[in-house]
């Protein structure tokens, strides 16, 4: 099978209520892309956009992008989910023959959302919707079901946030760097019990770009330096409703990350993986979806946190950047998260570079509760 | 390279403006279980799933999360894609790219739309520009309209030629059991029906239906080995336009142009009214069923009008248009352009029932959406 990389990324700062409009958003950070591809507009044949109506406001969301992404005249497409089954599409479309060089672009705009609304119009809407719930009340649901099954504490999930947090303090990019404590955690606000303030992410503005490339494309165009492959990827679904899943059971998860594993000939993610990216939206997820990923047993998540397993320091850190409670860009977050990965395997992080990084870990997820998941192995 | 995949089950519901008595996703699961058993193939046998449709219709978010109980796509890998007019289209490539990339063998491709729980009009106008142009493109008639009332002006089309497109496609549908829409209906018919926005009136005009369709897509072994006789993907081709309508060409319809002549250099078709058997065209108005066959090369522009008041596209014509009856008889519209791949595939297949054309060795398909764009596949009968 041919090989595809990752050539070129580009992003805008994360923000808060930006005074550009999402698709001037979307031109920034393309522009970018192809700026540091170091390709021409004219080099890229298709785009596959990761767009939401929902999140825009708009019916056909897509149209609002084509311009800024660079699509007159070209074959474009749109995801309606996170930034990595957006860039999965983009692979397969290059696998496929088809394309040689493929722009992957995902923006969001959180300020100028209602989370609430959004979120509960996910959930059914003859029962479920009308007991209000949303993104936020159904994470504490999980987050409860997975303190009960291995009793776990909530201060143990503080220790996430504090964490990611401190690591955004290496990141310049980042929305919230914060020094805090597990007290400040527990302190904070009550959301949704047991989730507090510190525990969730913030409403953010921000739009990515990946430039990928088909092997006999990205060999001519860019050095060796520059260019990053997929080496595996995999994506599955859970049940729809809460209630027909254990949400503190990660099966889904775990059929993703086995399919994006043997794809990339990875036998023990635990010692081949040197640093992962996964999806924290809210505190608790990054244990449990370290669990689904192989990188801990089954409830072991928080005990490996404890032991500084995961510090940006430590056997495999995680969310060095800061990850999705620093900034979480929501459709455009698994893009973000790619572009760290390259940024990361280019050796190009800075003050946060993991030393010696070969092989990145990636995940991100769509509906509540993580019911889907997108896995992706990154290497050198 | 990519693997050859071809189409080796389809299935629909039977179309209709209300289907009080089916949820959206029993309404999905209607079309995903008759192409599984079109195809004689169980859940089992699919290896992924992509959906779509448009979520301000159904004010549902995440639609593939939401459709799992129907679509089976419980502990599968599944996502959604959309773009509007075109989102059926978008889904049946996205199911062939799937297959080609050589990452899945079977693929199940699903567009569903639950209409009369929408404002339908209110629902698409929110597509344009909230401050420039979200008040005159509101609704998908007005643009329709004038882009019609130039091409009249232009060339001396006259609404009697639009009146017999629709007048064809409605009488095409009374073959289709799967159709929404199934009149008897003459030119005279369509020309005394009450004008929406001139030129086009009521019976020029597509419906809003409630329904699915899916389509399975296989690679070359596994189709050779599933379907006596698969519907080969040839080719697969999308084009963009401009953002705002404002900058668009209005009157030739330029991403047909530039889809087309793409995608009949990829399949090797140089003549298309000869080499192409039937066509199953997103026609969403009467009036695009005369002006954009002069986009897709059957003649010079403003030559369609003398091509339709021959016949050349009627069912015993040179090539058969819609012999399904089309958009203007069916459009649950994130199955629609989906519909015209099923249907295309189904008479090269052989299993079109009565509105079977003969021997169908290549047909062409398209879908219409979003700002004037276009998506647009070839199939055939004969490997790529």
């Amino acid at each position: 099978m041919e090989k595809v990389a990752i050539i070129g990324v580009g992003y805008t700062k994360y923000d808060r209520n930006s005074p550009l409009t999402f698709a001037e958003m979307v031109f920034e950070a393309t522009s970018k892309a192809i700026e540091d591809a170091g390709i021409s507009k004219d080099d890229v044949d298709n785009i596959v956009s990761a767009s939401s109506d929902f999140w825009d406001g708009r019916t056909i969301s897509s149209m609002a992008i084509s311009d800024a992404s660079n699509a007159f005249g070209k074959d474009i497409t749109t995801v309606e989910g996170d930034g990595t089954f957006a860039a999965l599409y983009g692979m397969m479309r290059i696998l496929s023959g088809s394309f040689g060089v493929t722009i992957v672009c995902a923006h969001h705009k959180g300020t100028e959302s209602s989370m609430n609304g959004i979120t509960n119009c996910t959930f059914d809407p003859l029962v479920e919707r009308r007991l209000g719930l949303d993104a936020v009340s159904s994470a504490a649901l999980q987050a409860r079901r997975y303190m009960n099954k291995y009793g776990l504490l909530e201060e143990q999930f503080a220790l996430v946030s504090v964490k990611n947090h401190g690591n955004a303090l290496r990141n310049p990019l980042s929305l919230l760097p914060m020094e805090i404590t597990v007290d400040d955690v527990m302190n904070s606000r009550k959301i949704a019990d047991p989730l507090k303030l510190l525990d969730c992410s913030p409403v953010t503005d921000g739009a990515c770009t990946l430039v990928l490339a088909a092997e006999r494309f990205a060999k001519k165009m860019t050095t060796n330096k520059k260019r990053v492959w997929l080496k595996g990827v995999g994506h599955c679904a859970d049940a729809f409703r809460l209630g027909d899943r254990d949400l503190a059971d990660t099966r889904a998860l775990k059929s993703a990350a086995k399919r994006a594993f043997t794809m990339a000939g990875i036998d023990d993610p635990r010692k081949e993986i040197d640093f992962a990216e996964v999806y924290d939206a809210f505190s608790y997820m990054e244990p449990l979806w370290l669990e689904g990923l192989g990188i801990c047993d089954d409830g072991m998540g928080c005990e490996y946190l404890e032991r500084g397993y995961f510090d940006f320091g430590g056997k495999l850190p995680v969310n060095p950047s800061g990850g999705r409670l620093s900034a979480n860009p929501v459709q455009a977050a698994g893009l973000y998260a790619m572009a760290e990965a390259v940024t990361q395997l280019r050796g190009k992080a800075g003050k946060h570079q993991v030393r010696g990084a070969e092989t990145a870990l990636v995940h991100g997820i769509n509906g509540m509760c993580g019911q889907s998941h997108c896995v992706w192995v990154l290497g050198k | 390279m990519g693997k050859r995949v071809g189409i080796i089950g389809v299935g629909q519901t039977h179309h209709a403006a209300k289907r009080l008595d089916a949820s959206g996703v029993e309404i999905i699961a209607e079309a995903v279980t008759r192409a599984l058993d079109d195809a004689q193939l169980t859940m089992a046998d699919i290896d992924a799933i992509v959906i779509g449709n448009m979520d301000h219709f159904e004010n549902i978010n995440y639609v593939d999360m939401w459709a799992t109980d129907g679509l089976g796509s419980c502990m599968k890998p599944v996502f959604k894609v959309t773009t509007g007019g075109t989102t059926g289209t978008t889904v049946g490539a996205c199911g062939y790219y799937h297959v080609a990339s050589g990452l899945f063998d079977v693929v199940l491709a699903v567009g569903w739309e639950k209409n009369s729980e929408s404002d339908t009009q209110a629902a698409i106008s929110t597509c344009a520009n909230p401050t420039l142009e979200r008040d005159p493109f509101a609704g998908a008639i007005g643009p329709l309209a004038t882009e019609y009332s130039m091409y009249m002006k232009a060339y001396g089309a006259t609404e009697t030629d639009s009146a017999m497109v629709a007048a064809r496609d409605r009488n095409n549908a009374l073959n289709n059991p799967y159709a929404h829409s199934r009149q008897a209906v003459t030119v005279e018919d369509v020309l005394n029906s009450p004008m929406l926005s001139y030129p086009v009136k009521f019976l020029d005009m597509c419906p809003r239906s409630d329904g699915s369709c899916a389509v399975i897509f296989a690679c070359e072994e596994k189709a050779k080995k599933l379907c006596p006789k698969p519907a080969w993907v040839h080719c697969s081709v999308v084009r963009h336009d401009y953002t705002h309508f404002g900058d668009l060409e209005w009157k030739f319809m330029p991403t047909l142009e530039r889809a087309s002549a793409a995608a009949y250099k990829l399949a090797g078709i140089s003549n298309p009214l000869k080499e192409f058997d039937v066509a199953e065209l997103y026609i969403p108005c009467s009036t695009c069923g005369v002006k954009w066959m002069d986009s897709l090369w059957f003649c010079d522009h403003g030559g369609a009008p003398k091509l339709i008041r021959k016949g050349i596209f009627d069912m015993n014509g040179q090539l058969p248009i819609n012999p399904s009856g089309g958009v203007i008889s069916t459009n649950p519209i994130g199955a629609t352009a989906l519909i015209r791949v099923g249907e295309a595939a189904w008479q090269i297949m052989g299993k079109a029932g009565a509105r079977q054309v003969p021997n169908v060795k290549k047909a062409l398909c398209t879908g219409f959406g979003g700002c004037s764009w276009t998506d647009l596949m070839i199939l055939g009968a004969d490997l790529p």
